[in-house]
């Protein structure tokens, strides 16, 4: 075994937060308790889980409209993301910015933003800074394979090469952006290959396998830190959710606009239960063991709701707090 | 022309007026993110895929930038693009193409070349969507030299100008607010054109003037009912079209009220709301009885939470306490 069971144990508990933090979600989006638009990141936490597991606290990460699972992986406090989901004023973003804009610069999650694409140059900044400061930080921006379509990413990926910046482009490629299939958004040319005339090393990883995904983010930080920056992955993945919301009512009704068959068969897939098999097949902890730790983080996200809801709402007089600093 | 009567959604008149130009006019497409979708379109979209094909109804990759520029190049040589943005905030991408490009070209080439596109930007606010999935961004595109921009409230005046837009030489911006799709309306079945430029008087009046456009139009109407109740008597405007402004009429009211409320619905600084204030005093001071009247949105970002929503988007109530200050 390359891994420690400790690191095994870990990162399977992030796996799982993240799953029931996102699951959680669905209950209180249909009952309308939440009510800001909710993008789930269920069926892809190998990828925030194995990435975020090569990173240290002074490493940045930026994220876009799906960023729960990249908070939270980060270290970002689970109370006060969903606190913010309820847009309580508790909240990460002290209810002003709900799902969407979340943050904890503090565990360097630099924040995330739904404009498609948006945040790519920013983790480019950071990573200029770094440079800048000669400082050892990587800094990681996670956007969707919609985000391909966006000038920005190829903006942004010539000028990182060209200063060779320590920054990791991820893209979580869920063959879907909102209604579209991939194949009705590009070419049929693999994403990972976009990098390559700007002379980026880049691969397309099974981000459904949270061991591939850290062992190759290990290699993309070390890279950056030797000031071989930067570095491009295409994790093959997909999500187990709608695009917002629970379910994918993107055509105006509750069917989900993907194939019954190919929901199926990726939910074969699921990485939380293909990692869990690896953990017992392994002998890395028992079933019991299992048992007590689902119970114990069910109990964290349920704690997490009842700060939320017990949580005020902003007062309205303070609706133009937070303009400028 | 006959004016038939026959009630239609806002939604489904933007539908009608596609449809029948499309039918029409085979130099018209349409393209943007979400034509196929009613998620991000409503109803404005339907059948229209079905009905023109792939060509002519184009679901876009999420490229804002390069897609309106591919709609001016179409324009530039003879066609009359439609570029839809599901939310205007996603027009901010495509900038260059609509200043840079559309609004100089003409000027630019000294009058040889125009660029008629429609660009239509759905505002898209509430919802707890928070700052960059809510903001409505007439002023800014009004402030552009080579702009039209138009903002329907009504379903008669969303199918007219969509078709007016459509048929004008020059690039207009076209602005809907999804808070308006269920509206209903007087609807004529047949093609016909809203002037771009000219407002409408909704209602006669005589002690103070409102004016509004776009979603705020309604909640001017709703006011109304409430002051009618209480006595008081306002004209209410109805712009329509934000550039140009239907200053004739504009000042025909105030001239006539000496008192002004100005409903708008972006924000207040350097805004819609400022242009008016600034062109009646320019013009016709010396009508105002009392100082003109803003009800815009705060100098703030669209917050998430909805506490703090109701308290950002100004409403009906609003316009009244804003009426009642000067009456
Ligand atoms: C500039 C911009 N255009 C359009 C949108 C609307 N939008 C929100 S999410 C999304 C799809 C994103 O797809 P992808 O990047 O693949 O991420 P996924 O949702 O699959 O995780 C779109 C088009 C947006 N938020 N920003
Ligand atoms: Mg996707």
């Amino acid at each position: 075994m390359d891994y420690s069971k400790e690191f095994l144990e870990k990162l399977y508990k992030m796996m799982l937060k993240i799953r029931f933090c996102e699951e959680s979600f669905v209950d209180p989006i249909l009952k309308k308790e939440i009510q800001c638009p909710v993008h789930l990141y269920s069926g892809e936490e190998a990828i925030a889980a194995g990435v975020c597991a090569a990173l240290t606290e002074k490493d940045y990460v930026f994220g876009n409209h799906r960023s729960h699972g990249h908070y939270l992986a980060k270290g970002g406090d689970i109370k006060e993301l969903i606190a913010e989901i309820y847009c309580k004023e508790t909240g990460c973003s002290k209810g002003r910015g709900g799902s969407m804009h979340i943050i904890a610069p503090e565990k360097g999650f630099l924040g995330a933003a739904p404009i498609v694409a948006g945040t790519i140059p920013l983790a480019v900044g950071s990573a200029l800074a770094s440079k800048i400061r000669k400082q050892e930080a990587v800094s990681v921006s996670f956007f969707g394979d919609g985000a391909t379509g966006e000038g920005v990413l190829y903006e942004s990926l010539n000028f990182a090469a060209l200063k060779k910046l320590p920054v990791i482009f991820i893209c979580e490629n869920n063959f879907y952006s909102t209604h579209l299939h991939i194949r009705e958004c590009r070419p049929p040319a693999p994403i990972y290959k976009i990098a390559q005339p700007f002379g980026i090393s880049s691969i397309q990883v099974d981000g459904n396998d949270v061991l591939k995904i850290f062992k190759i983010a290990e290699k993309a930080v070390r890279l950056c830190r030797q000031g071989k920056g930067p570095f491009f992955i295409e994790f093959l993945t997909y999500r187990l959710r709608g695009h917002v919301g629970p379910d994918d009512n993107i055509q105006g009704s509750r069917a989900d606009i993907r194939p019954a068959k190919e929901v199926e068969e990726w939910k074969r897939k699921d990485p939380v239960k293909r990692f869990e098999k690896f953990i017992l097949e392994n002998k890395i902890l028992e079933e019991t063991k299992i048992q007590e730790i689902k119970k114990q983080i069910q109990d964290e996200v349920k704690q997490a709701h009842n700060f939320a809801k017990q949580s005020p709402n902003p007062l309205k007089e303070q609706v133009n707090k937070y303009v400028f600093k | 022309m006959s004016l038939s009567k026959r009630k239609l959604s806002y939604g489904l008149a933007i539908n009608e007026a596609l449809c029948q130009i499309m039918e029409k006019d085979m130099s018209v497409f349409l393209l943007g993110q979400g034509v196929k979708s009613p998620w991000y379109v409503g109803a404005t979209c339907k059948d229209l895929l079905d009905k023109f094909g792939e060509n002519r109804v184009i679901d876009t990759p999420i490229s804002e930038n390069a897609m309106t520029g591919t709609a001016v190049g179409a324009a530039l040589i003879g066609m009359r693009p439609v570029a839809v943005y599901p939310r205007m905030d996603f027009m901010i991408y495509a900038f260059d193409p609509i200043i840079n490009e559309a609004a100089n070209w003409h000027y630019m080439s000294g009058g040889k070349s125009c660029a008629p596109v429609v660009f239509w930007g759905i505002i898209n606010r509430g919802g707890e969507q928070a700052a960059q999935h809510s903001q409505a961004l007439q002023s800014l595109f009004a402030h552009i030299p080579g702009l039209k921009v138009v903002a329907p409230s009504t379903p008669y005046d969303a199918k007219g100008l969509m078709l007016a837009a459509i048929k004008d030489d020059n690039p207009v911006i076209y602005i809907d607010d999804r808070w308006l799709y269920g509206v209903e309306g007087d609807v004529p079945e047949e093609i016909y054109a809203v002037p771009i430029g000219k407002g409408i008087v909704r209602k006669q009046g005589k002690d103070v003037t409102i004016v509004a456009a776009s979603y705020m139009a309604q909640e001017a109407i709703k006011a109304n009912e409430f002051l009618e109740k209480q006595g008081i008597s306002a004209e209410i405007i109805d712009l329509r079209s934000l550039k140009p402004i239907d200053e004739e009429l504009l000042f025909e009211s105030v001239k006539k009220t000496g008192k002004l409320v100005i409903a708008d619905g972006t924000w207040k600084s350097y805004g819609v709301s400022a242009e008016i204030s600034a062109l009646v005093s320019e013009n016709i001071f010396k009508y105002l009885k009392a100082p003109v009247q803003r009800v815009a949105l705060p100098d703030c970002p669209a917050p998430a939470n909805q506490v703090l929503e109701k308290a950002y988007y100004p409403t009906k109530d609003n316009i009244i306490e804003a009426v009642k200050k000067i009456i």
